[in-house]
């Protein structure tokens, strides 16, 4: 373990670089899928439904491996200002995990906007706040807090999927892990260390939603209403 | 499409990918029910190892366990027989599979469990149904139906799941599907085929689920 704490140093540090730009990329990406989900107009809630769907439908690998090597298939993808990040195999994983999880927390997101009470969104236009406003002060600081717990779980998927990474050459900590398999056949020390470099990294984002849980519902706790709704654990 | 022969391939890849993923379920469902009982033992070891399992299997990478169990079985079984012995991707897999199910299942299993209320069992008890009727008759049916979203949601996960055995060099549906996107150097194509194959069995596995939800409500009053 001593003599490959650097390598798995390296490594977490690059699966902690994937995680993140993977969740910052997918949060923004999923408010506006959640808000067409939600919409009552067909042309805008079925193509949503239909992201949500196809990426929730199939594994992450085949997406990953659609982007990392299917899109090199097409001649005028090469041409395209997004070849840069094509080409190496940290812009596919990051394309590809922030795809991915973008389809999840729209869903997530769904449920924590069609929990805000009508009456609340009709109290705040009566009182004359635009939609922005509305969507700002009202319905998202709500949605965001009814859907934290089921926000730390998709944070903890994200975390185990980044592993996929080592499949397309990438030395994250499962890459590094089979790189010192392949170096030394030392099986059961590379693959446990890793897996307790996950069960750290799992451990720690379960302490901080808590946490962040916890200072949250402040204004609520009560023992009669300090409860949080949870969300299914593992989505489709 | 054109898939240029490879069709048969495929199909063969994606009925091994559905097989792989029922065997699993079923082997899930018997460790997830022993996993369930420890949880709710009264037994303080019993509780600790089942927590212990769970958490760990829940907090590590998929990936990660099916290369263990994949490299670490050779090591282990070439140990335990004295000569080189090679595990396959079909038994790593379907025990890395079956594992993580159980994970799952356990948790699964445990709530359905809690959810029916005790009075029940013990009016069953005092109207004098013998423990096994009682679990049987009272207890299990509606274990079924609070257990059902969530067995159909790890179903959907094993579906899905499996296409990571394809890395240990199991010939299944994603594994085809690379093999012919290296033969014909159209990986997109294959790589999309694919993933139509798997957007279907979602697409059935999300109505069947549906149905036999409904089936298992009949009982209940409609709301």
């Amino acid at each position: 373990m001593l003599t490959s704490l650097p390598r798995f140093l390296a490594g977490a540090w690059l699966s902690l670089q994937l995680i993140a730009l993977a969740l910052a990329a997918g949060a923004l990406l999923s408010l506006p899928i959640a808000f067409a989900r939600v919409s009552r107009r067909r042309a805008l809630w079925l193509p949503a439904f239909a992201y949500i769907f196809c990426f929730r439908g199939t594994p992450l690998l085949v997406q990953l491996y659609l982007i990392y090597y299917g899109a090199g298939q097409f001649p005028w993808v090469h041409d395209s200002w997004l070849w840069p990040l094509l080409r190496q195999p940290f812009g596919c994983a990051v394309i590809a995990f922030a795809l991915n999880t973008a389809a999840y927390q729209a869903e997530i997101l769904r449920g924590g906007i069609t929990a805000v009470p009508e009456g609340e969104v009709e109290a705040a236009r009566a009182l004359g706040m635009g939609p922005w406003l509305i969507l700002r002060r009202i319905v998202l600081p709500q949605a965001l807090r009814l859907t934290l717990p089921a926000y730390g779980n998709e944070i903890i998927l994200v975390v185990k999927s980044s592993s996929l990474a080592s499949t397309i050459t990438l030395l994250d900590i499962t890459g590094v892990a089979r790189g010192i398999v392949a170096d030394s056949f030392a099986v059961y020390e590379a693959f446990l260390d890793a897996g307790a470099v996950y069960l750290i990294l799992t451990f720690l984002i379960t302490r901080a939603v808590g946490m962040l849980e916890h200072r949250l519902m402040r204004h609520l706790r009560r023992e009669d209403l300090g409860v949080a709704p949870t969300l299914e654990p593992f989505g489709a | 499409m054109d898939l240029k022969g490879f069709g048969g391939q495929i199909l063969t890849g994606a009925g091994l990918t559905l097989a792989v993923a029922a065997l699993s379920l079923v082997a899930g469902l018997v460790i997830g029910g022993f996993g369930a009982a420890a949880k709710l033992s009264s037994r303080r070891v019993l509780r600790g190892l089942a927590d212990a399992y769970t958490t760990l299997v829940r907090g590590v990478p998929e990936l990660l366990i099916l290369l263990l169990l994949y490299f670490g079985g050779t090591v282990f079984l070439s140990w335990v027989a004295g000569e080189y012995v090679e595990v396959n991707g079909l038994g790593a897999g379907l025990f890395a599979l079956s594992i993580l199910a159980g994970a799952y299942m356990t948790e699964v299993l445990r709530a359905a469990i809690q959810a029916v209320p005790k009075g029940q069992i013990e009016a069953a008890r005092a109207l004098g149904l013998k423990p096994a009727i009682a679990v049987r008759k009272v207890l299990l049916p509606q274990v079924w139906r609070l257990a059902l979203p969530g067995l159909g949601n790890v179903w959907l996960v094993l579906l899905k799941d499996t296409s990571l055995i394809s890395v240990v060099g199991l010939e299944e549906l994603m594994r085809k599907s690379a093999i012919a996107a290296g033969a014909t150097r159209e990986p997109f194509t294959f790589y999309a085929v694919a993933a139509l194959v798997y957007l279907l069995f979602t697409a059935v596995s999300v109505i069947a689920i549906a149905l036999m939800e409904r089936r298992a409500r009949r009982g209940l009053a409609r709301v």
